[in-house]
């Protein structure tokens, strides 16, 4: 291909590039960037006026930013440490446990375990909602079952455990994509590694961690990096869930629920594209930074087997 | 594998433990369906059992039915999601062929930059498309979703698509060449076919979050003429917080369609994810 010296203008290159290239340049990159100008931007009497970083000072500093805003990062940051702590470990098991040879059902048990994975927001966010509602009672009737009755309150009011609980609900919905990827990475280990260790006596729970795992880390790697930038980006569950108040208190606020209220505005708080772009621009930074963090640092660490 | 690895006790805590989960990620659903054709009665008096003659009731549903005008936003849901996946796969399919068969200054370059929207989540632009979507006049159609979608979309099929791509023979292109083929022709009737089945994954991870998005139908496009199928459910099931037999039936008639999609193209999903789309 590459040896024809002089050919000319390969327009056909062109023609199935442009179509995709539009769309994704137009709706895709230059909002963003558009987005990221905008943060530097403040309306004032109509018009909109260069102000450098002042938006991001009021964000840091201002009291009526900085508390929402602060309270917003914690709480991402909590979500996201219970979906690592959680998701991923239980994600890791469940692999393990359906790539065992000849286990029987194993297609049953993996298409039903993925079932709320592809459920939607809404769907999970209020059926949720129900199960742990104390009218409906069907919480504290399971929990009396084994005798547990006693420890039931209702987690979604409560301020200091509704994150935790909204947390452990997208747990339960997104435990499917780690456990597929993991799936699939234990899958591709070749036979004849794992002969190797078995001629060497080693086999069970010795095997897992001191063969297989070190074999799928980049896969949990990837599937970390995936958490992390759906984490930092999340708003569907919390909304449907708590409303864009994020009750009880802005104690399940997080910075997809902040963006949305400084954007739009809610109840008495007159909504702000420009304070709504600096969030959002905050928003990129971190995304950005962990996907850094993942592509410099644990990426480049991580040794890739080839087979 | 050998005997070593196959030990009775070990097979039973395995089943014991997957079975556990599965319930666990089943129960709800399965709760929500069986108290929706419920009474009221039966839905509060004994949750846990599936509707006996005394209980069943289909009161919800008529309610949902009388209400809400699902069947429309069913249509919204359903033209937003087929648009959306036909221009995903056409361009995104377009410029995985140009970018995994010629060779031409940037090649790497532009893979990068489509490659960008893979991590950046499209979100993050929302103040400024909102904007751009205002001055276009495109506020509350479904155009402006389609748009939004298949530039999200875009990013991960032809970063897919290119790595399949690159799988067909070259040979057979070259004999189309020969034959006095176009470039368009080797690619909509040679290639295209050959790459069928990794369109179809493609298909079914782009439709998933199209079909349960919340935050660009309730931005761009929440007014009652344009209102998909997710928000519609989210605002409904808002108003109706004290009726639990529309609710419950609400959140059935939501699930159900997914669901038996998703019973239907399960393996084609399942393989889609454990092929290596994602390495």
């Amino acid at each position: 291909m590459a040896a024809a010296p002089k050919r000319p203008f390969r327009w056909h290159i062109g023609v199935f590039l442009a179509p995709a290239l539009l769309v994704y340049t137009a709706i895709m990159i230059l909002p963003l960037a558009g987005t990221l100008q905008l943060s530097l931007f403040r309306n004032i009497n109509q018009s909109q006026v260069f102000v450098g970083l002042e938006n991001f000072r009021m964000l840091f500093g201002d009291p009526n930013w900085s508390v929402n805003f602060w309270n917003a990062l914690r709480n991402n940051v909590w979500f996201f440490i219970i979906h690592m702590l959680v998701q991923n470990p239980i994600g890791v098991l469940l692999a393990a446990l359906l790539s065992s040879p000849r286990l029987r059902f194993s297609a049953f048990y993996r298409t039903a375990i993925f079932v709320p994975t592809i459920l939607s927001f809404v769907i999970v966010g209020f059926a949720w909602k129900l199960i742990l509602s104390p009218l409906w009672g069907v919480a504290p009737h399971m929990m009396d079952l084994v005798g547990l009755k006693s420890l039931f309150t209702p987690w979604l009011g409560k301020a200091q455990y509704a994150l935790t609980a909204l947390s452990l609900i997208s747990v339960w919905q997104f435990v499917g994509i780690p456990m597929m990827l993991i799936y699939a990475a234990l899958l591709s280990i070749p036979e004849e590694v794992i002969e190797a260790a078995e001629c060497d006596g080693i086999t069970g729970m010795a095997q897992f961690w001191k063969i297989k795992l070190p074999l799928i880390l980049p896969s949990i790697g990837i599937i970390s990096i995936l958490t992390f930038v759906g984490n930092f980006n999340a708003f569907d569950l919390i909304y449907t869930a708590q409303g864009a108040l994020a009750g009880p208190n802005y104690s399940t606020d997080i910075l997809g629920t902040f963006l949305y209220r400084a954007f739009f505005g809610f109840q008495l708080q007159v909504g702000d594209p420009n304070m709504g772009a600096a969030i959002a621009t905050m928003m990129f930074l971190i995304i950005l930074g962990g996907v850094c963090v993942y592509l410099f640092l644990v990426q480049t660490r991580l040794r890739r087997y080839q087979f | 594998m050998s005997t070593a690895t196959r030990s009775l006790p070990r097979t039973i805590g395995a089943h014991a433990i997957l079975l556990t989960y599965t319930a666990i990620a089943l129960f709800p659903v399965i709760l929500v369906i069986m108290n929706s054709f419920k009474s009221r009665a039966g839905i509060f008096g004994a949750p846990l059992t599936p509707p006996t003659p005394g209980t069943f009731d289909l009161i919800g549903y008529t309610t949902v039915i009388g209400q809400g005008d699902f069947i429309h936003y069913f249509q919204n849901s359903l033209v937003v999601t087929v648009a959306s996946l036909f221009f995903v796969l056409l361009f995104g399919a377009m410029a995985a062929f140009a970018l995994s068969e010629y060779r031409f200054r940037g090649n790497s370059l532009m893979g990068l930059y489509l490659a960008l929207g893979i991590m950046i989540p499209i979100r993050l632009g929302t103040v400024a498309i909102l904007q751009l979507m205002v001055a276009s006049g495109l506020v509350n159609t479904l155009t402006a979703l389609i748009l939004v979608y298949t530039a999200q979309g875009l990013p991960l099929a032809v970063f897919i698509l290119s790595e399949f791509m690159k799988q067909v023979s070259d040979d057979l292109k070259n004999a189309g060449r020969i034959d006095g083929l176009s470039e368009y022709t080797i690619f909509f009737r040679l290639v295209l076919p050959l790459v069928r089945p990794s369109m179809a994954t493609v298909a079914v991870f782009t439709m998933i979050p199209i079909w349960n998005d919340l935050w660009f139908p309730l931005i761009l496009a929440p007014s009652e003429e344009t209102k998909t199928v997710t928000l519609g459910a989210q605002l409904f099931l808002g108003q109706f917080v004290t009726n639990w037999n529309a609710i419950l039936a609400a959140l059935s008639l939501a699930i159900m369609p997914v669901l038996i999609l998703y019973v239907i193209f399960s393996r084609q999903l399942i393989r889609g994810i454990t092929s290596g789309a994602v390495k």
